[in-house]
């Protein structure tokens, strides 16, 4: 089993106020991890110390270490743009662009060099086909991406990370604003996308925890208090903490 | 603390239904066996009668489970009372057929006289039944070291059925007369043995339900 994430006593601050106690875990390459735990737990918090978007924030402070294929993406030198492309994100509510579906597609290979046209339409095809979106919008390829659903956006979100060939893909509740068809639909690519990338996605939605992971991790106040295959904490937890949130009983 | 007092409430009634069918199968392997050793067919064909009812139980049961994991997406201890509740069900249903199988034996072997009085086979039935009892208390209480008592009794019920195959058996030896009667009661007792046997199969349930570990089988 090879670990693409490896996390080391991460601790992070926003000012004063410690939000992620010391946290340590692995994720398995190729595998789903789905983090869960109730508001203001710190699992969003975490997911976006992945890709660094926590260094957006002034008053965060970081100790610890975050190992990707073994390299500490907190090092000094790392580049944190490469970090972003090999790290993907999407987020509650899709954020297209105000630009043609194409365009969005486009708009990652073309900032990360300038591919000739014949290679954009293949990386459009190929990362639209990848998001389950390709059958439906190959016909209007140049119109707004504002147009499409909700469902579909999140998936031009999905495509346009796939776009630059990213390693991990962070989802910080994906479906949250989705209806239960979208929400299958992304759920299905989820399960597709593994074989090609790590995933962790932040849920809300236990029985989606479920549905789609292979690992689930539990936090609480900032704290990592289970990790385990999504079957053992699903059928049985170890930490009554566990056992109360995921039964309803907790809060 | 969130509760989800409805949901509690029919957990708990779920329990309260396989206790229940616990306690009308054991009343039916009791009276069954007790219309073997005193020839009494009217408290046979009450049991026949009462498998009905049992029967009855058991889908209700599943019913019950079937509707809340549907409505209530169970998980962690609240699917394991789930899902063993639907085995122990089916565990119980099974039981209770054994004692209208004793009690058919009754039936056939009503206007003969017994070939010996019994001993050993209602003996087999007390620590059947005791199991049955013992791991319906476990269930009750959670009680994972009661429940691997039970498992252990399991052998001297085995080791019991043994005893009574060849004694019988000495007896068709001696008296070809006898087979007809001789070979119901192996039956019975071979019954009696499958009863402790799916007591033995709730305990080990039980001890899931308590742990969430499956007990190593033999």
């Amino acid at each position: 089993m090879e670990y693409k994430i490896q996390v080391n006593k991460l601790k992070l601050y926003y000012g004063d106020a410690l939000a992620l106690k010391k946290i340590s875990m692995n994720v398995v390459q190729n595998s789903v991890l789905a983090l869960i735990g109730p508001s203001g737990c710190g699992k969003s918090t975490f997911i976006k110390t992945i890709n660094r978007m926590n260094d957006l924030i002034d008053t965060v402070k970081i100790e610890g270490e975050i190992f990707i294929d073994g390299v500490n993406i907190y090092h000094p030198n790392i580049d944190v743009v490469m970090l972003r492309k090999r790290i993907g994100m999407v987020f509650q509510r899709p954020n297209p662009f105000p630009m043609s579906i194409y365009d969005n597609i486009a708009y990652g290979p073309r900032i990360h060099g300038a591919p000739s046209k014949s290679v954009l339409d293949d990386i459009v095809e190929k990362s639209l086909t990848g998001a389950a979106l390709w059958g439906e919008v190959k016909d209007r390829l140049h119109s707004s991406a504002m147009g499409l659903s909700g469902g579909q956006q999140q998936r031009l979100c999905i495509a346009r990370l796939l776009a630059v060939e990213p390693e991990v893909l962070l989802m910080d509740e994906p479906c949250s604003a989705l209806d239960p068809i979208s929400t299958m639909k992304i759920e299905e690519l989820v399960t597709e996308l593994k074989d090609k990338y790590t995933i962790v996605m932040v849920t809300h939605n236990m029985q989606q925890a479920a549905r789609v992971s292979d690992y689930t991790a539990f936090f609480l106040s900032g704290e990592l208090v289970e990790h385990d295959k999504t079957d053992a904490i699903f059928t049985r937890p170890q930490d009554q903490r566990t056992e109360d949130y995921i039964t309803g009983r907790f809060g | 603390m969130t509760t989800r007092h409805n949901y509690d409430q029919e957990l708990e009634s779920l329990r309260g239904e396989i206790l229940k069918m616990g306690e009308a199968v054991s009343a039916a392997i009791s009276d069954a066996v007790q219309s073997l050793a005193k020839q009494n067919e009217e408290m046979a064909r009450q049991v026949i009668a009462n498998d009905d009812i049992i029967d009855k139980m058991e889908i209700d049961i599943e019913d019950h489970c079937m509707v809340l994991i549907a409505r209530q997406q169970p998980l962690a201890r609240d699917l394991r009372v789930i899902g063993t509740g639907m085995k122990i069900a089916t565990d119980l249903e099974r039981m209770g057929d054994h004692a209208y199988d004793i009690a058919n034996v009754t039936l056939r072997i009503a206007n003969q006289p017994l070939l010996k009085p019994l001993v050993d086979i209602p003996r087999m039935a007390e620590m059947a039944q005791k199991m049955l009892n013992d791991v319906l208390r476990a269930y009750v209480n959670l009680d994972t070291q009661l429940a691997e008592a039970v498992c252990h009794a399991d052998d001297e019920v085995d080791y019991l059925y043994q005893q009574v195959f060849r004694e019988l058996l000495t007896y068709m030896f001696e008296d070809p007369r006898t087979i007809s009667q001789a070979t119901q009661l192996i039956f019975v007792a071979r019954y009696l043995e499958r009863v402790a046997d799916h007591a033995t199969n709730i305990a080990e349930w039980i001890i899931y339900l308590a742990t969430g570990q499956r007990l190593r089988t033999k």
